[in-house]
Order: structure tokens, then sequence, then C-alpha cells
């Protein structure tokens, strides 16, 4: 029998019991509709994810760190390493090979001091943070008030909102443009004095603009600075949603004026007991192409050192949602389930109802294959429509997910997002699925109104 | 094989089981029919009969023997054979009409020629001739069930003819009919199988019209052939034997 006269008859047949085969559809479009539903809402969360993650401006970012540092995260990498206390430290020469690897464009430290900015006489608390001049391109810098640094070594700041709050309660924004005191740390080394163990020197008025202490001078003091600042910006929340270091931001500077003014880090002092000069806690690299971000990193890790990317973060964020969506695709597919049990109801109902035209097709010609391509013709038929309904189902039910979360988001002064997307390809592969699964179940009742003997069937009357 | 023969049976037998007995249907038969020939199948109920018809149309297998129609073996053909046989070289014809109800009467005698695979513009044609032949040019968007009885016999052989079988073969055609209305239908046998050429093979119970119609008898008992007879208008070609004739040594 050619395609157009099984689908016509398979149709024909369909149309002979309305209610029947029309519940049967109806129910393998809900189980499409639940299964669509639930997979769109899998794949509108991770866009959702993805997208909260590219406005966070970090996957051209790779974070270096020693691995003599953090050492007690019970890192699986870490423990097949057993020479942790040798490990190389980021130093100067590491930050400056770091600088000429293939597609980096900028090595910046992590500089995180204590700070205290003096304004109308009063001092406040607050960790300040070094921020490149790319940092301009950060989603945080959406909300900033003023403007961003001038240049990377500019004596300028800016303040978080909270903090600006502290130094002036009423009308934070009026201090853009006044200038502010910040008393810092000055790291000052001492001069070499290996030779004279147990004797410390002092290093008084010595002014700290050495950037590449002598490897000999492994010890340092410290020295209260005050330094002049102008205030040229307010932002509401800490760039890089404060996934780059351990305590929260609050005092903005630019990276090279950080450096410049030497302010004395946490990891001064373990440097200097460990000896070699000064080192980096952590060192920011920027890669040209977001794809070369693990390029880049392998070529660190050669190097020895820890690194950590959202490339990572996206990794294991991927799992999740594979493992969403299996659950999310499991649990829509129940209803696909009890619907090609349906499926398989309704046709085996109808092979009995039919014996008799069974038996009588095959009299006047048609073959076993015939009779089980017709009932296939009508099962996968059930599967189309059921599908294309599913879809628009499926469609009415993730747009009301929507309006829902949007009320829901709105109603907590968030702006409303998608959080249930419809991706074409899901359209074509929920159709096709329905088409498969009703198949799958018009097996048995296809092969059941096959194997009728037509001579039985036509025998009484 | 004779090239005037267009069935022959060898030894035919049929065997049904039931729980522990078994009903030889058809017990060793052994007939041939000529090619044109209208013979009628006579015998009561569970004589074997209907199902030695069953088994010249290939709906179902002998148990042992040989049902040879243009020099092939039923017997000995696959499923998909069988049913293209069906298809091409045989048309049938029941009691009860068997028309499909959903089906329009040109839909109907359109349906043998789905399963040939008929070309769709040669189908309307063949269906507008099949029921020309049957005397049927009305009604035919109707259902089946609203046509009399004589009517939708008259479908059932357009039908039956759709595909040009060489071979008709009619179980109790007139069963369910009025005898005006039966005679009608089997005077419209004979003038197809004239014209066509067709060999028929009838089953009925109602001697007096096989007598008049059908050019030999054929009785069965039991499962097994006991007479044959020569009847009516002498037969063109392939004359019959007996089966105790034609058993092998």
């Amino acid at each position: 029998m050619k395609g157009y006269d099984l689908l016509d008859l398979a149709v024909r047949n369909l149309r002979q019991s309305k209610l029947r085969n029309g519940l049967t559809t109806v129910g393998i479009s809900v189980g499409v509709a639940s299964l669509v539903a639930m997979l769109s809402l899998g794949v509108g969360l991770q866009q959702l994810a993805t997208r909260r993650l590219a406005g966070s401006g970090m996957f051209d970012t790779v974070f270096v760190t020693s691995k003599q540092d953090f050492r007690d995260f019970n890192r699986d990498e870490d423990r097949k390493d057993q020479h942790l206390e040798n490990a190389p430290v980021l130093d100067e020469p590491a930050r400056l090979k770091m600088t000429q690897l293939q597609y980096v464009t900028e090595v910046e430290p992590e500089i995180r001091v204590m700070g205290e900015i003096v304004s109308n006489g009063q001092t406040h608390f607050g960790f300040v943070t070094g921020l490149p001049m790319s940092a301009r391109e950060n989603e945080a810098f959406d909300s900033l008030q003023g403007k961003f640094f001038s240049r990377s070594d500019a004596e300028e700041v800016i303040l978080l909102k909270d903090f600006a709050k502290e130094l002036e309660p009423t009308n934070p924004v009026s201090l853009i443009g006044k200038e502010v005191t910040l008393r810092y740390g000055e790291r000052q080394p001492l001069a070499a004095d290996s030779d004279n163990v147990g004797r410390p020197t002092m290093s008084e008025g010595q002014n700290s603009s050495t950037d590449n202490p002598s490897p000999d001078s492994y010890g340092f003091s410290v020295v209260r600075k005050m330094q002049a600042l102008k205030v040229v910006g307010i932002i509401d929340d800490e760039p890089y949603g404060g996934m780059r270091t351990v305590s929260r931001g609050r005092i903005f500077l630019p990276v090279d004026l950080t450096e410049k003014l030497n302010m004395a880090q946490f990891t001064d002092m373990r440097s200097s007991l460990r000896g070699g000069g000064k080192n980096y806690q952590t060192l920011t690299v920027r890669v040209k192409d977001p794809a070369k971000v693990s390029q880049v990193q392998d070529a660190i890790k050669q190097m020895g050192f820890r690194t950590f990317s959202i490339l990572d973060a996206t990794k294991s964020l991927r799992r999740f949602f594979t493992v969403l969506d299996l659950f999310l695709g499991i649990f829509g597919s129940l209803a696909l389930a009890v619907a090609t049990l349906a499926i398989i109801n309704t046709l085996v109902m109808a092979v009995l109802e039919r014996r008799r035209e069974i038996g009588v097709m095959k009299a006047i010609g048609a073959s076993d294959s015939d009779v089980k391509k017709l009932f296939f013709a009508e099962a996968g038929a059930m599967g189309f429509f059921g599908g294309l309904l599913g879809i628009a189902l499926g469609f009415a039910i993730g747009k009301a997910i929507n309006i829902g979360t949007g009320i829901y988001l709105r109603n907590h002064q968030l702006p409303a997002e998608p959080v249930w997307i419809l991706p074409t390809w899901l359209i074509g592969a929920a159709i096709a699925f329905s088409i498969i699964v009703s198949l799958l179940a018009g097996l048995y009742p296809a092969s059941r109104a096959a194997k009728l003997d037509p001579v039985q069937t036509l025998k009484y009357e | 094989m004779n090239s005037t023969q267009a069935v022959r049976t060898d030894n035919v037998c049929r065997h049904y089981t039931m729980g522990n007995s078994v009903i030889r249907a058809v017990d060793g038969i052994s007939l041939t029919i000529g090619r044109g020939e209208f013979v009628a199948l006579l015998g009561q109920s569970g004589s074997g009969k209907s199902t030695l018809l069953n088994l010249l149309a290939g709906l179902d297998r002998p148990t042992s023997g040989s049902v040879i129609v243009q020099g092939r073996d039923l017997a000995q053909m696959s499923s998909e054979d069988l049913a293209r046989y069906r298809r091409n070289d045989v048309g049938m014809v029941f009691q009860a009409f068997h028309l499909i109800p959903a089906m329009t009467i040109t839909e109907n005698v359109e349906l043998p020629m789905r399963f040939a695979e008929v070309d769709r513009t040669e189908r309307a044609q063949r269906v507008r001739e099949s029921l020309e032949r049957v005397g049927l040019g009305k009604r035919l968007e109707h259902r089946p069930s609203e046509l009399s009885g004589g009517e939708q016999q008259r479908v059932s052989l357009a039908r039956a003819l759709a595909n040009r079988p060489s071979i008709l073969l009619a179980d109790e055609p007139t069963g369910n009919l009025d005898s005006r209305t039966g005679e009608d239908i089997l005077n419209l046998i004979r003038d197809v199988s004239l014209s066509l050429g067709m060999t028929v093979v009838m089953v009925t119970h109602e001697r007096a019209l096989a007598e008049r119609f059908a050019q030999r008898l054929i009785f069965l008992a039991d499962g097994k052939l006991i007479s044959t007879s020569d009847s009516g208008p002498p037969a063109t070609s392939g004359l019959g034997r007996t089966g105790a004739e034609e058993a092998r040594a």
C-alpha cells in the first residue's frame, strides 16, 4: 500500500471514533505539554543563570593563586601533590611570565588591604581594593554615579554606596568631587640583613618606591601613611559580585595607584617569613577571548599555580543543569508514559472492534504488513496531532509560568525575566518524540491486528 | 499442469484441533477446476465446503496436500505471496457482503486497488467500469447501509472484480437475499464470468439454484468429496474428475 493511501485510511479510521481517538490524542498532548513545559523551564533557567554569569564579566578571567596558599581546602589536585611547600610563589617574575603568555591582555594583582578613610574628622574603616581600568565594563558600574577613574594611577577613589552612607548619611552623592584622606599601612623593605640575623635593622625615613626589593631583604616594616584622594564615583554593588576575594571591599582605587602606594598586604608577612621578596596573593589574568580561557588556564597550571576561572563554575553549573534537565524530563515523561498506555488501550480496542474489517481487508488483498502499517499510521497520526496540540498547550503553560514569575519578581522589586524559554529545536524534538513514542505504543496492537486470522474473523455473522 | 486448469487440489486436508479431538473439516479432497468453469460446491453445514473455498482463496493453509493455482502451490507460498495472490488473482464475494460500513460505494470498490497500488487516476476509471458491469450507476457516494441487500451484493461483486482477477470465489452469495434478487446476482455472476472468462467457484446449499447456473456440482460431506456431476449448460473446458479417480496410489 502506498504512503498516501495508508495515511488516508489511517486518518479516516481515526475519525470513525472521534471521541475515543480525540481523548487519546488529548492525553498525548498533555504528556507532550508537560514534557515541553518542564524541559523549557530547564532551558530557561539555564539561560537565565548563564546570562547572570555573563553579566558579571568574568568569562575572560583566570584567577591564579599559589599552591602554598589556601592549602586546607581539601582540593583533590592538592592532595595528589605532595610537595606543596616547594610550589612556586606568585612573585614578580611569575607575573611577568604570565603577561607574556599568548592571549593574555593584562595581569593585575589582587590588592586588598585594610584602610581608613578620614572625612570630616571622623575615621571609617574599610577594605581597599585595587581595580584595573578594564573593570569599567563590569555590570557593577551600570549603577555608577559620578565618573570612573581618569587614569590607572590617578589619585582618585570610588566608594561603595553603603560605605559612602557611613561618611555622609543624608546625602552620600554629595561626596563626589570632594577630597578625603586614606590612611593605610605602607610596606617598607629592610636593608639586606641576611648576615646579621637577630639584629633588627630599622629603615626609617626610607622611601619605599622599590617594587623590586633585593632578594635578600626578607624583612619589612609597616609605616602609617596618608594619601589624599578625590572621590569620583559611587557604586551600589561591588564589582565581580565580590567573587574575587574573601572579604568585601568598600573602597576602590585604581590598581596602579595601590601598587605605587606599596600598601602592606596580608601575604607580605608570610612571604617575609618564607623569604623571597614580594609576593602576590592572587593574580587576575585577563584573556583576550573567552574561548581561550581554558588554554591560558592550562598554561598557567603548567607553571605550577592553582587556577580558577568562571569556566570551572559553568562546568559544574552545566553538570547541574544536565541533572536538572534529566529530572524535569523524567517528570515530564510520566504524563507521556500514561498517554502511551492510552494509545495502546485505544488501538487494542480498535483492533477488537474492527476484527471483521481487518479480515475483509485481508480477504481482498491486504497483506499482514499492510494491516500492521495501517495501525502504525493511526498511532503515528495520533502522536503527530497530540504533539502539535501538546506544543501549543506547553507554550500556554510556559507563558503562564513567565507571567506568574514576572509578577512575583516585580512584587519583589526585581526586573521581570523570562524563566521559561521554548527553543525551536524542542518543538521539532517534542513532535518527533511524540510520534516515536506513539509508534512504539502501536507495536503491540499493530502486530495483533496483523496476526488476526481472516477465516476466523469472517466466519460469524 | 494443463493450461486449461485454473485450480487443482491434491489430496488437500485441513484439520482443526479442538481440545482433544481433531476436526477434519477438509479431509483429502482432490479436484480440478477448469479455466472459465462455473463450479458449485454443495453440502450441508459442516461439510467443509466453506473451508475448501478458504483454502482456494489462500485465506487458509492446508494441513497437508496442495492447492495448485497457475502452477504454484498455495501451501508453499509465504503469507506475503498469498496476500498478493488474493489481491491480484482472486475476487471474493460473501454471504454477508462484508462491505466496509464507513466507506462509500466508490471507496469500497476502490479499496482492493489501494492494496494493489493501482495508480490513483486509473482507479476512478476502474471503479466506474466495475460498477457499470454490475449495473450500478447511481448512489455511488452512499454508504452500504443505505442500499438494499441486492445492491450491496452488486457492490461486493464490483469490488471483487476491481483488480481483474481470474478466479471468483463466492461464499453463499445468495444466502442473505430473497430468491428473486439471488437469481439476479447469479445471473450477473454468470454473465461476468462468461464475458471475462473468469473461473467461478460458488459455495451454496441451494441445489436448485446451483443446477441452474453452475456447469458442475461438487458434493461434499464430512470434509470428503462425495460426487461430482455435470449439470446445466455444458462446460466449456476442464472436465472434472472425482477424487477417487485422481487419488494417488
